[in-house]
């Protein structure tokens, strides 16, 4: 038996709202701007249709002034459209500080979910329903696109770099989560869910599903790694090895040995560990060695974890 | 003597005779033939046969999608069927189509020109395509491709399975062809005009093919260093695209749609160059305001070139560039709207013939329409950010390349068949066709708007089961559609056989090309023609601007 799908998809945040009114409102002028078009079309082929007696005299060839307002007229309407669009759109570009982030792993073909917590997930998110969420996303092999339909959003997930995806899901309930973009073989069983859960319900569900291993949290994790592969050796404060101190590192601007300066966040701390001689920290000699081969997207983001919480240590 | 001669008596066996489809019957001449109209004919037959290809893979597609957990294929085929279907139509079909088949037969003739400046370049293209098209036929039938006709990195320079190198050789190789037959159009349309023939004089579609030449000639180098770059990825190991060798990923999306936004309107441009043609034909009038409609393929091409970005929104590009590009794709639909609004003004107190041809124009319009203003939603940052990568973008470029090129496509077969051929076709069942071509690709496509919108990713195998009832209709349309496609290949190739002969000028229309016999004579007219008046002078056009467009 052939289900139907629901006439509009469901919205499970503010920003989903904003979307749906826009494309309403836009659909609503396209239509109006376009529907005099085809009756005047269909109009003109029946009245003036061969054989048809009728009058046909001084029919214009060419007028400046109807040309320019139907280029500008339409254009102009359209620019109002184009301001409200990109207005929502730096909106989901630009994270509030107090989101809390979540790291993203996408490889052909599952999604790896990791919550500060420690808490670790394969094709399902948890999150809270009322608090901002910022995913921070990689890949491990091919491009792929988080894309969640109820939240009107998505973000393409590239190797080699981070990209983020914020939101604030605010009605609890059980969403398809999707990949968008093509990456192989499986690409269309690379899906799951975000579960938006009730604020209690969900601290609940976090203390269920602390990391079954020896790490806390996330960061714990990272401090583990953090001695375990050897960063401790060189980047402890008393090391006798020359390399930059990693407290109160995140977010913070790094001035390079090119001159320019960098801003220590996820991409920059990522590129330091697994391309260490591309961007080297001003006054160091690029002797830190590659941990490309020895590490997965996953540690590196544990390592990052721990690197702000260190920030977080000494600013208390 | 130049234009506007209407002359509805059937041709008497003389120039029958001396037309050139008689000049020589051997296989020999025809493979060898440098004559434009020749080599038309030679990509009218070579382009549909790829069609059925990519309309074979399309059907595969269509009937496997009638399931959710798709009965008819694995996840691997599937990927394969959507890859050849996209490869096939795009390089093989859409790109050469309306260019290599009636710019090639047309340009020459409605500039009153003996040939192409270039004939035996002109043969060359056609063997590039055909080489190209052969290996292509080596990868579809030798195992195929899974990377989708956009090769995305690095998914196709590392991952992906198949014969990826080798596709890229067929469309790096068929580059070439498009190169040449640009460059041809370009020297010719500057080189061989008839005395007279000013370019204010010249037909719109010749002007919207001078606007493709243009992109022809500066994209399409840009797509074969960057599939050559994919290819030395995937073969050497070279790292352009691939992070784990330093590459970026993104810098193919931008070199690919760098050429291939381009290319959209190398789809679409000679499409609208038809339309123009096919309306001011049917309404027997000038066109309205041909200035703007010219500069207006002139502002596409040119615009056209700097929204390369709108692709990338959701790639992790930098968000000013995303807001430039979203505004310059906005800018752009604006020289496609002029066209639009000037087709309906030219229709105003027309004297208009409701034949095949018109009911491909205006069905072109409205799905051109439908297509454009979807591809505004697009532009739209917060709207892409959504529906992109969704069968929402799917049905928008179908909308235009399927509903805009392909119906064009249609109607200059209809319009210029009596000129190719000497033929008459059954008019009632070509006006048959039209009407079941527009339903059934509205049928096949518009349920494509409504999934995508309520979040059905692109190049799904295996879909949610809340979408079949949509999957479904859209595939029963699809059936439709290509009953639509299937019935010309009848009554045409029935015409050629039994159809009546066709005066020089069937439809009593302007423009050189039907001042001469049909089908024309080998070197296309019997004395240089003279040109003294705008390509659309007819007895209904105001009698005090008779001597510009």
């Amino acid at each position: 038996m052939m289900a139907g799908a629901p006439l509009w998809p469901q919205q499970a945040s503010q920003h989903a709202r904003s979307v749906d009114l826009l494309i309403a409102s836009f659909g609503a002028m396209v239509w109006l701007l376009t529907i005099p078009v085809f009756v005047l079309m269909a109009w003109f082929a029946i009245r003036y249709r061969r054989g048809r007696t009728v009058n046909r005299e001084h029919s214009p060839q060419s007028n400046v002034w109807i040309e320019a307002s139907w280029s500008l007229i339409p254009f102009v309407l359209t620019l109002f459209f184009y301001v409200w669009a990109t207005k929502l759109f730096l909106d989901i570009q630009s994270p509030p500080p107090e989101a809390v982030p979540v790291n993203v792993i996408a490889k052909q073909w599952m999604w790896k979910f990791e919550h500060q917590s420690g808490a670790r997930e394969i094709n399902e998110l948890h999150v809270p329903a009322g608090r901002p969420i910022r995913l921070v996303m990689t890949s491990q092999d091919v491009i792929h696109s988080l894309y969640v339909p109820a939240l009107r959003i998505k973000q393409d997930v590239v190797p080699g770099r981070y990209t983020s995806l914020w939101f604030t899901a605010d009605r609890p309930g059980r969403y398809p989560l999707r990949c968008a973009e093509f990456c192989g073989t499986d690409h269309s069983v690379m899906g799951g869910a975000l579960i938006v859960m009730r604020p209690s319900d969900f601290s609940a569900w976090l203390a269920q599903h602390q990391d079954g291993g020896a790490d806390a949290t996330l960061a714990a994790r990272g401090e583990r790694l953090f001695r375990k592969v050897g960063c401790s050796g060189c980047h402890a404060a008393r090391s006798a090895v020359h390399a930059p101190s990693l407290d109160d590192l995140y977010g913070k601007p790094v001035p390079l040995s090119d001159g320019t300066t960098r801003i220590a966040d996820e991409q920059y701390l990522h590129d330091a560990i697994m391309l260490p001689n591309k961007e080297v920290a001003a006054g160091y000699r690029p002797i830190m060695p590659s941990y490309g081969n020895l590490l997965d997207a996953s540690e590196v983001g544990a390592l990052v974890a721990y690197m702000k919480d260190r920030e977080g240590e000494d600013s208390e | 003597m130049s234009d506007a001669a209407i002359d509805t008596d059937a041709p008497d066996e003389a120039v029958v005779a001396r037309s050139y489809l008689r000049a020589g019957h051997s296989l020999r001449s025809w493979l060898l033939t440098t004559d434009h109209k020749r080599i038309a004919i030679l990509y009218l037959i070579s382009i549909t046969f790829f069609f059925m290809i990519g309309a074979g893979a399309a059907a595969l597609i269509r009937l496997d999608l009638l399931t959710p957990q798709g009965d008819l294929l694995t996840n691997e085929g599937y990927n394969r069927a959507f890859s050849v279907h996209g490869i096939v139509m795009v390089w093989f079909f859409l790109i050469p189509s309306i260019p290599n088949v009636f710019g090639n037969f047309l340009i020459p003739l409605m500039i009153g020109a003996r040939d192409m400046a270039f004939p035996r370049l002109n043969l060359l293209s056609w063997y590039i395509y055909m080489g190209s098209g052969l290996i292509l036929l080596c990868v579809v039938f030798g195992g195929g491709v899974d990377t989708g006709w956009t090769f995305y990195t690095p998914l196709s320079s590392v991952y992906a399975n198949g014969a990826v190198v080798a596709a890229i050789v067929a469309v790096f190789v068929s580059g070439f062809s498009s190169i040449l037959t640009g460059l041809n159009f370009i020297v010719t349309i500057h080189k061989l005009r008839a005395p007279g023939m000013t370019w204010g004089r010249l037909p719109l579609f010749i002007w919207s093919h001078y606007a493709t030449s243009v992109i022809f000639v500066l994209a399409t180098p840009v797509l074969a260093i960057t599939l050559l770059l994919v290819a030395a990825e995937r073969l050497l190991g070279i790292g352009v695209f691939d992070p784990d060798l330093g590459g970026d990923p993104l810098l193919f999306q931008h070199l690919f749609w760098f050429y291939s936004h381009p290319a959209v309107y190398i789809m679409i441009l000679p499409a609208l160059g038809v339309v123009s043609e096919l309306i001011t034909a049917a309404a027997h009038k000038r066109i309205f305001g041909y200035w703007f409609v010219a500069y207006a393929s002139i502002a596409i091409a040119v615009i056209g070139f700097f929204v390369w970005g709108h692709h990338m929104f959701v790639s992790g590009q930098s968000l000013y560039a995303s807001a430039i590009f979203s505004l310059l794709s906005i800018a752009v639909a604006v020289p496609s709207a002029i066209k639009v609004y000037n087709w309906t003004a030219t229709l105003y107190k027309g004297d208009i013939a409701i034949d095949a041809p018109l009911l491909f124009a205006l069905s072109f319009i409205g799905l051109f329409v439908a297509g454009g203003l979807t591809g505004l939603m697009l532009a739209m940052l917060a709207i892409d950010v959504h529906v992109h990568d969704t069968y929402f973008v799917v049905a928008h470029f179908h909308y235009i390349m399927v509903g805009g090129s392909v119906t064009a496509f249609f109607g200059a077969l209809h319009f210029w068949w009596p000129k190719i051929t000497g033929r008459l076709y059954s008019e009632p069942l070509a006006r048959i066709a039209a009407v079941i071509i527009l339903v059934g690709f509205n049928v096949t496509f518009f349920p494509l708007f409504l999934m995508g919108y309520e979040g059905m990713p692109r190049r799904y195998h295996i879909y949610p089961p809340e979408f079949q009832l949509l999957q479904v209709i859209a595939s029963g349309g699809a059936a439709l559609l290509a009953v639509g496609y299937a019935m010309p290949l009848f009554y045409l190739g029935w015409s050629l056989v039994r159809g009546r002969r066709a005066p020089a000028n069937p439809w009593g229309a302007t423009g050189l090309e039907w001042t001469t016999s049909s089908p024309p004579p080998k070197h296309n007219f019997t004395r240089q023609p003279v040109v003294e008046r705008g390509p659309y002078a007819y007895p209904l056009a105001h009698p005090a601007s008779r001597d510009d467009g």
